[in-house]
């Protein structure tokens, strides 16, 4: 075996790692539109699809524009901070779909009080208005989110739509997979009264309760976050619904 | 594997061939060297990310084969693990951007285990075991053969599981509507008996490879 002194050994791994360095920053920068494409377009996905609008992913932005008619953000007081509509920003910085919406409701839980998070207005082909609202929380393994669509009265739930980061495949992931668990939130409410009751998902529910749904056998704890998820989360826009319904 | 590159082969040639023939049975990467289990376990509940994944490490070997192998005279051997362990991290980290700009569903099913690639032990023991001592050709049609050996049993396990244990094949309903999805087949523990009985079946019809008394 050959010897090889130190100073070979050095530059050797030096210039190895310069070299890979580099090819994987060109590659990275490279790559990036493509990357965000594909996570922009199958974000509008996921909100046309929890309005009932089902569209594939590579026209996914062509229809958001034309069923989505305004974007706002919201703080926890109900005012609107931001709005984008018709194209382009008419109020406020920043776009509500560029929102981070997994840090600012990592802020929330932290206590921020200038939290503000996304509604989407969907105007669908039958005339009927949308709210779209992202919410986020924690299964089993990992982080949950999706979208809740509600209808114009701000109670029913018109569809909803769960992904996930790391559920248990066929257990926990059904809250994606599977499109009875989403259709089961249908047509559910979260107002009992005037009091915000949200959607439970709990065990043996069955179809009468109109404020729970059953939850996935064998993945208890992922139903337990979604359920908090949507309570939580939903208890952010209560005070913007209420200022909608006067 | 001393008697490669003595003299003049064609290409696909015999010996060619036998470097990609015999990772499929009598020294498969899973079922003989029992290799690779973890992502085995993990990645074949569908077919779909067991096929990409398939052919994510047979590139990732193929590419490292080559580089190790054109590489191989001028890596200090006090430093060759590392040096393996900096292309083997290069080439997947270059996958997995190409599979998130490209394939972005399969690779949102991958996650993690396209990452975990650098860590298989098949990658490493290929270019340990074969690049290092051999000509650039030669290791990359061992890198085929070992890469599309780990694919095979991969696909054939997700097939299994798939069908089983939802009732589809690619996402597409197979089973009859009436058919209750065997929700054991999802867990990985069945992965690891459908392995089990592959091996069992393969030991029986090679005599040869098992152990002597």
């Amino acid at each position: 075996m050959k010897n090889f002194s130190n100073k070979y050994i050095y530059i050797y791994s030096v210039v190895l790692v310069l070299i890979v360095a580099t090819v994987l920053a060109l590659l990275a920068v490279g790559l990036k539109p493509y990357q965000q494409k594909n996570i922009k377009a199958e974000q509008m996905q996921q909100l046309l699809a929890s309005a009932g609008i089902k569209v594939e992913r590579n026209v996914a932005e062509e229809n958001y524009d034309k069923y989505i008619i305004a974007e706002y953000t919201v703080n926890g007081n109900g005012e609107i901070i931001d709005e984008y509509s018709e194209g382009k920003q008419q109020k406020g910085s920043e776009r509500p779909f560029d929102v981070n919406v997994k840090s600012q409701y990592k802020s929330l839980k932290g206590g921020a009080t200038d939290v503000k998070l996304p509604v989407y207005v969907c105007k669908k082909d039958d005339g009927q208005t949308i709210y779209i609202v992202p919410v986020r929380g924690t299964g089993l393994w990992g982080d949950v989110w999706g979208n809740v669509a509600l209808k114009s009265d701000l109670n029913t739930i018109s569809g909803v739509i769960f992904d996930h980061e790391s559920e248990t495949p066929g257990l926990g992931s059904k809250i994606t997979d599977d499109p009875n668990f989403a259709k089961s939130f249908e047509n559910k409410t979260m107002y009992e009264g005037d009091e915000f009751v949200s959607v439970k998902v709990e065990k043996r529910v069955g179809t009468q309760n109109p404020h729970a749904v059953d939850a996935l056998s064998g993945a208890t704890l992922t139903s337990n976050g979604v359920s908090a998820m949507i309570e939580d989360c939903l208890k952010f826009y209560l005070p913007y619904f209420n200022t909608l319904k006067k | 594997m001393s008697e490669i590159a003595k003299k003049k082969d064609p290409l696909f040639g015999p010996r060619d061939m036998k470097l990609i023939k015999t990772p499929f049975s009598k020294e498969n990467p899973i079922i003989v060297q029992v290799l690779g289990i973890c992502s085995a376990l993990a990645v074949t509940v569908k077919l779909q990310p067991a096929v990409v994944m398939a052919l994510s490490v047979t590139v990732v070997i193929m590419m490292s084969n080559v580089i190790i192998s054109l590489l191989r005279n001028t890596i200090p051997p006090r430093i060759r693990i590392i040096v393996q362990l900096v292309i083997v991290s290069f080439l997947v980290i270059i996958v997995d951007q190409v599979l998130r700009a490209f394939v972005y569903d399969a690779s949102k099913q991958l996650s993690v285990y396209v990452g975990l690639i650098i860590t298989n032990c098949i990658v490493m023991g290929r270019l340990e075991a074969f690049a290092m001592s051999n000509k650039p050709w030669p290791s990359l049609m061992d890198g085929l053969g070992n890469g599309l050996g780990y694919g095979i049993i991969l696909i054939i396990i997700g097939f299994v599981r798939e069908l089983f244990g939802s009732g589809t094949l690619w996402d597409i309903r197979i089973m009859p509507e009436g058919y209750i999805p065997n929700g054991l087949m999802v867990m990985p523990a069945m992965a690891l008996i459908l392995l089990g009985i592959i091996i069992w079946i393969h030991r029986s019809r090679n005599k040869d490879l098992l152990e002597k008394e």
